[in-house]
């Protein structure tokens, strides 16, 4: 029995074109206090546009309907819990989004004169000071404007050093287990990629890194825990050996939510790392983005960090330019100072004793799914797991049944399915991560879903395959969407 | 269910040598793998190709796959109609789906690859 | 914590049927070594109110109360107030990537309408749901061209935003890409046609262009098209302005058009997050970077929308992937979406002539130091003293006046960059003429 949801009236609702009719108006500017000016004559006849074909017009009224119809149609954190697995879709406070609309911050223009500007600059020294304690690092650049845009640049940082020494070498080692962003990151850097394949405990095989790390291997990205949950319990013989051979560790900080206040990457080894703003600190994910992907690193890569960096001008703040060594700048401007003031926010409701307790339910929710359904699922490895758990569909597949169909039939229960399919190294994986912002209540209900959704493919494969049932559309026919893609509205 | 009169290679590509010209395509094995198919990425013609090179890849929605030439030579022709039509090569990937042509620039490679009954027991025991 | 939704027996419970008696016990299987053994040094957790206090001194610490000219990529538009009413919505904000189509059409259905509408204004065929921002959907454009031509060198034009430039040779260099720069005619502030005449080559795979360009000015596309093209390179055109697309013609001739949508209602927030476009002809789909939303239909028959062409992506395709990139700035193009339907056709059009009118009416006091024909932002000569001077004498006058350019151009060190929008008030503007006089 599905406690947990019921179908609800759900609007149909066209899309503005389709609402759009000549006339129809949903703003009103002032009267021009100056005159108005013939746009021909300003620039030029042939450069003034003629109508925007098909664009819409709509009242206001017609607006919010839309949107507000519109957002009814999606799943989202304030409805329930998204266990999807490394993305820590955990409660994005709502204190975030008001202080981030501050008039004063919201409206400083990134080329105000510095002495206008000190209380942008002061929050983000604030944020590079709190981010270096937590992570254990010497410095933070707070310039790149996600994950992967971090991941980027920690590795240009670690080619920038690698050169200054003489040799910036060829190849970036990456654990099969891996975000598709690491290598893809690598190849964007001008890196080739060689896989290490996983021990047959999941983690990374440190007698295959001893082998392959030679001259002209630059780094090792890890990610710890590692994307099964674990904790790569040897990370600092890793480093141990990188270093010896001159190569330096990444580690792709996607997974902090397990260590905030319980260990910090800088005391294992690690040289450079990314943080995810959007997953562990709290940032709302907003249907896909925006993020931030601070990097904090050891003292010997401070020099090659983005340029401009803060510095300290007597009793003020400054930014330097003047950074001979850097890599230059990888986005325009400061970095996503709206997601930083979020997760500053974050910081200071937490403090220091509260992100190490908000770690502690991270990883007691994790385990306490573990544990419930590890007689029905299939679970690979048998490590500990911190906070998130990773299961297999073995046992479903016998009956036909994938991973991504259990995962179609959980949305019937009321979740947003899990990861589906990642990491690559389990086969048909289901990767759970609840986060800390998750009663007792909704991890019981979770549980109690796939408890009964493994019951179900007992009784009835095929229902569970044909899931979902209760949501506004049924499976999409995505084989289409690629063969005959249809990108924009035509009337 | 294989064709006796193609070779096959390991990563399921098949191919018809007649004279100097031979068709290459993926197997039935593959497509059934590879699901739904929905883009492939072919060479231009006049490329040269290396045995056991990439040829292009085939999409599905959610994975690639690289086609890999079974061998040596320059491509010669390739199967327009795929463009507009993916699916076939789910629906008939050794006849109407086949893939390029290749000009061989040395024919005896075939006789290395295996035959229909090899590629049957390959596939029977890689489940 | 208020956001920790456990009771201490629920804990209890819970830790029971785990099989530990306290939470410690979770982490003892990390190796003591690794372990952190003291407290983080960050200060206790604080209320709501405390924080609230916070960012209101650190907001107390930057401009209030100014008038602003500076443009410079960063423009100040009025954010209609549906904006905020729309994106604060639980479903938008929480949400996340729209992977699972069926409980996300929502989001899926304002991207596609997000795509679309960029399409009407750019003139281009196709649209993605957005790059993190402007600066760097031109190294994303530059890296697309160079698949899509096979062809590796590129041109970028010295009057596109400096900072921009800086990014491109940041991913560039990376890349094994060379890059180098063509200038500006000294009287117009457009290309110099010439010198990328001069300087284009056979290997040539892009040629970048900004119009309006950093200075204001609507620049020759049609000219610049023609040299790209008649060497098998593709033009790129870039704007930081997206008011512009109003009132200025699209650049039909570009076969990539990149871009950042601040200007859309997206609050300066001392430079991000912001986002970005690219949009392109129908035959380049495939070297396209970011997601893609689809049109199709679900088992019913009815219209739905899906993420699409996935496989050009980080996810699947790794290191061959067309770029590295896993977000798109969902929240931030839906408040374009949102600015662009509550100005709709007419709206687009008459704000960009207010702020065509506002901007030749502070024109028409000053010295435009180029005769180039140009939006809301212009090029200033300043005489007697330096544009630093004149900036410290506005600021007593509660004006914030434009970004002085010699850091940026050694030889525009006289002149400042200005830009009047529609929130540009006459008095403010009559006041800039006579502190400039």
């Amino acid at each position: 029995m599905i406690k947990k949801v019921t179908t609800h009236l759900s609007q149909n609702e066209a899309l503005l074109f389709e609402r759009s009719s000549p006339g129809k108006k949903a703003y009103q500017l002032p009267e021009l206090d100056v005159p108005a000016v013939d746009p021909a004559e300003a620039l030029g006849a042939e450069n003034v546009r003629a109508e925007i074909e098909g664009f819409p017009e709509v009242s206001e009224v017609e607006a919010i309907r839309h949107f507000t119809r519109l957002s009814t149609w999606n799943y989202a954190i304030d409805h329930g819990m998204y266990p999807l697995g490394s993305c820590t879709m955990k409660y994005n406070p709502r204190i975030n989004e008001l202080v981030a609309r501050t008039e004063g911050l919201a409206w400083a223009h990134p080329y105000a004169p510095e002495a206008l500007a000190q209380g942008s600059m002061e929050v983000m020294a604030a944020l590079e000071s709190a981010l270096a304690e937590i992570t254990g690092m010497d410095a933070v650049t707070l310039q790149p404007a996600a994950g992967a845009h971090g991941e980027l640049t920690g590795i240009l940082l670690i080619r920038g050093l690698l050169e200054k020494r003489g040799n910036p070498r060829k190849k970036i080692l990456i654990p099969d287990s891996a975000h598709g962003t690491n290598p893809a990151t690598a190849a964007i850097a001008g890196y080739a990629v060689e896989n290490i394949k996983s021990s047959e405990t999941g983690v990374l095989d440190v007698g295959a890194l001893e082998k392959l790390v030679d001259q002209d291997v630059a780094a090792l990205m890890v990610t710890n825990p590692n994307t099964l949950g674990v904790f790569e319990d040897h990370i600092a013989d890793a480093a141990e050996i990188l270093h010896q051979k001159g190569a330096l560790l990444y580690m792709d900080g996607a997974n902090m939510n397990a260590l905030v206040g319980i260990a910090r990457p800088g005391d294992f080894g690690v040289d450079v790392m990314h943080l995810n703003l959007h997953k562990t600190f709290s940032t709302p994910h907003g249907g896909g983005g925006p993020g931030a992907g601070p990097v904090a690193v050891k003292k010997a890569l401070e020099p090659f960090l983005p340029t401009p960096r803060l510095k300290r001008s007597g009793k003020k703040w400054a930014w330097d330019f003047k950074r001979k060594h850097s890599i230059g700048r990888v986005k325009a401007f400061y970095g996503n100072f709206g997601v930083l003031v979020r997760a500053l926010a974050y910081i200071l409701a937490h403090g220091g004793p509260g992100l190490r307790n908000a770690t502690i339910d991270a990883v007691l929710n994790a385990v306490y799914i573990r544990k419930q359904l590890e007689p029905y699922y299939d679970l690979p490895y048998n490590s500990p797991n911190m906070h998130e758990v990773v299961f297999s569909d073995d046992r479903q597949a016998k009956l036909g049944v994938r991973t991504g169909d259990l995962a179609k039939r959980l949305i019937d229960y009321g979740f947003h399915p899990y990861t589906v399919s990642f990491p690559l190294i389990v086969h048909g994986a289901l990767m759970i991560e609840p986060t800390e912002t998750e009663g007792k209540l909704e991890l019981d209900q979770f549980v109690d879903a796939m408890i009964a959704i493994a019951r179900e493919v007992e009784a009835d494969p095929q229902m569970v395959k044909n899931a979902p049932y209760q949501t506004r559309t049924s499976r999409v026919d995505e084989v289409t969407a690629a063969r005959k893609p249809v990108l924009r509205w035509k009337p | 269910m294989y064709p006796e009169n193609f070779r096959y290679t390991k990563e399921h590509e098949w191919v018809l040598a007649e004279g100097d010209i031979a068709t290459v395509g993926i197997t039935d094995h593959a497509q059934s793998e590879l699901g739904d198919i929905v883009y492939v990425d072919l060479p231009k013609v006049g490329t040269q190709i290396e045995a056991g090179k990439s040829l292009g890849s085939v999409e599905s929605v959610k994975a690639v796959s690289d086609i890999y030439s079974p061998v040596s030579g320059e491509v010669s022709e390739i199967n327009a109609s795929l463009a507009d039509a993916p699916e076939k090569l789910n629906s008939d990937p050794h006849g109407e789906a086949w893939l390029v042509k290749i000009r061989l620039s040395a024919p005896a490679e075939i006789q290395g690859l295996m035959t229909a009954a090899d590629y049957q027991s390959y596939i029977g025991a890689e489940k | 914590m208020r956001y920790l939704p456990k009771s201490d027996s629920e804990r209890r419970e819970m830790l029971a049927v785990c099989g530990v008696n306290s939470p410690e016990e979770l982490f003892d299987h990390l190796p003591e070594a690794a372990r952190l053994k003291r407290p983080l040094d960050l200060a206790p957790g604080i209320s709501e109110y405390e924080i609230v206090e916070y960012f209101r001194a650190r907001a107390a610490e930057n401009a209030n109360g100014y008038a602003s000219f500076l443009g410079a990529g960063v423009y100040n538009h009025y954010r209609p107030v549906l904006v905020d009413t729309v994106v604060s919505r639980g479903e938008f904000l929480t949400a996340y990537t729209p992977y699972q189509a069926e409980i996300s059409q929502g989001t899926l259905t304002q991207i596609f309408e997000f795509q679309s509408m960029i399409c009407q204004l750019t003139g281009m065929d196709v649209a993605n749901a957005s790059m993190y921002d402007g600066s760097t959907a031109v190294p994303e454009a530059a890296m697309m061209a160079v698949r899509a031509t096979g062809k590796g060198r590129v041109l970028i034009a010295k009057s596109v935003h400096p900072e921009y430039r800086e990014v491109l040779a940041t991913y560039a260099k990376n890349q094994g890409i060379p890059v180098a720069e063509f200038g500006y005619v000294p009287e117009a502030g457009t290309i110099d046609l010439e010198d990328l005449d001069r300087r284009i080559d056979g290997l040539t795979g892009a040629v970048i262009i900004q119009s309006p360009n950093f200075f204001g000015i609507v620049d020759q596309v049609m000219a610049a098209a023609e040299i790209a093209h008649g060497h098998g390179a593709l033009l790129v055109v870039l704007f930081t302005e997206a008011v512009s697309l109003g009132l200025v013609a699209p650049p039909a001739e570009a076969d990539i058009v990149a871009g950042e949508l601040q200007s859309f209602a997206i609050s300066p927030s001392y430079g991000g997050p912001y986002a970005g476009i690219i949009a392109t002809k129908e035959k380049y789909i495939r070297q396209m970077p970011g997601r893609l939303v689809g049109q199709t239909t679900d088992a019913r028959g009815h219209r739905a929308f899906c993420l699409t062409l996935s496989t050009r992506e980080q996810h699947i395709r790794r290191e061959k992937a067309t770029s590295n990139i896993c977000t798109n700035q969902a929240l931030i193009a839906l408040m374009a979406t949102v600015f662009m339907t509550v100005y709709g056709k007419q709206g687009l059009r008459e704000l960009a002539q207010q702020n065509l009118a506002k901007s030749h009416y502070l024109a028409g006091k000053l010295k435009p130091r180029f005769c180039g024909k140009f939006f809301n932002e212009f090029v200033a000569r300043v005489e007697g003293r330096s544009p630093e001077d004149v900036n410290k004498a506005l600021l007593k006058r509660k004006i914030i006046g434009g970004v002085a350019l010699g850091r940026y151009y050694p030889e525009l060190a006289d002149s400042m960059l200005l830009c009047a929008t529609e929130m540009s008030r006459r008095a403010d503007m009559d006041a800039v003429a006579e502190v400039l006089a």
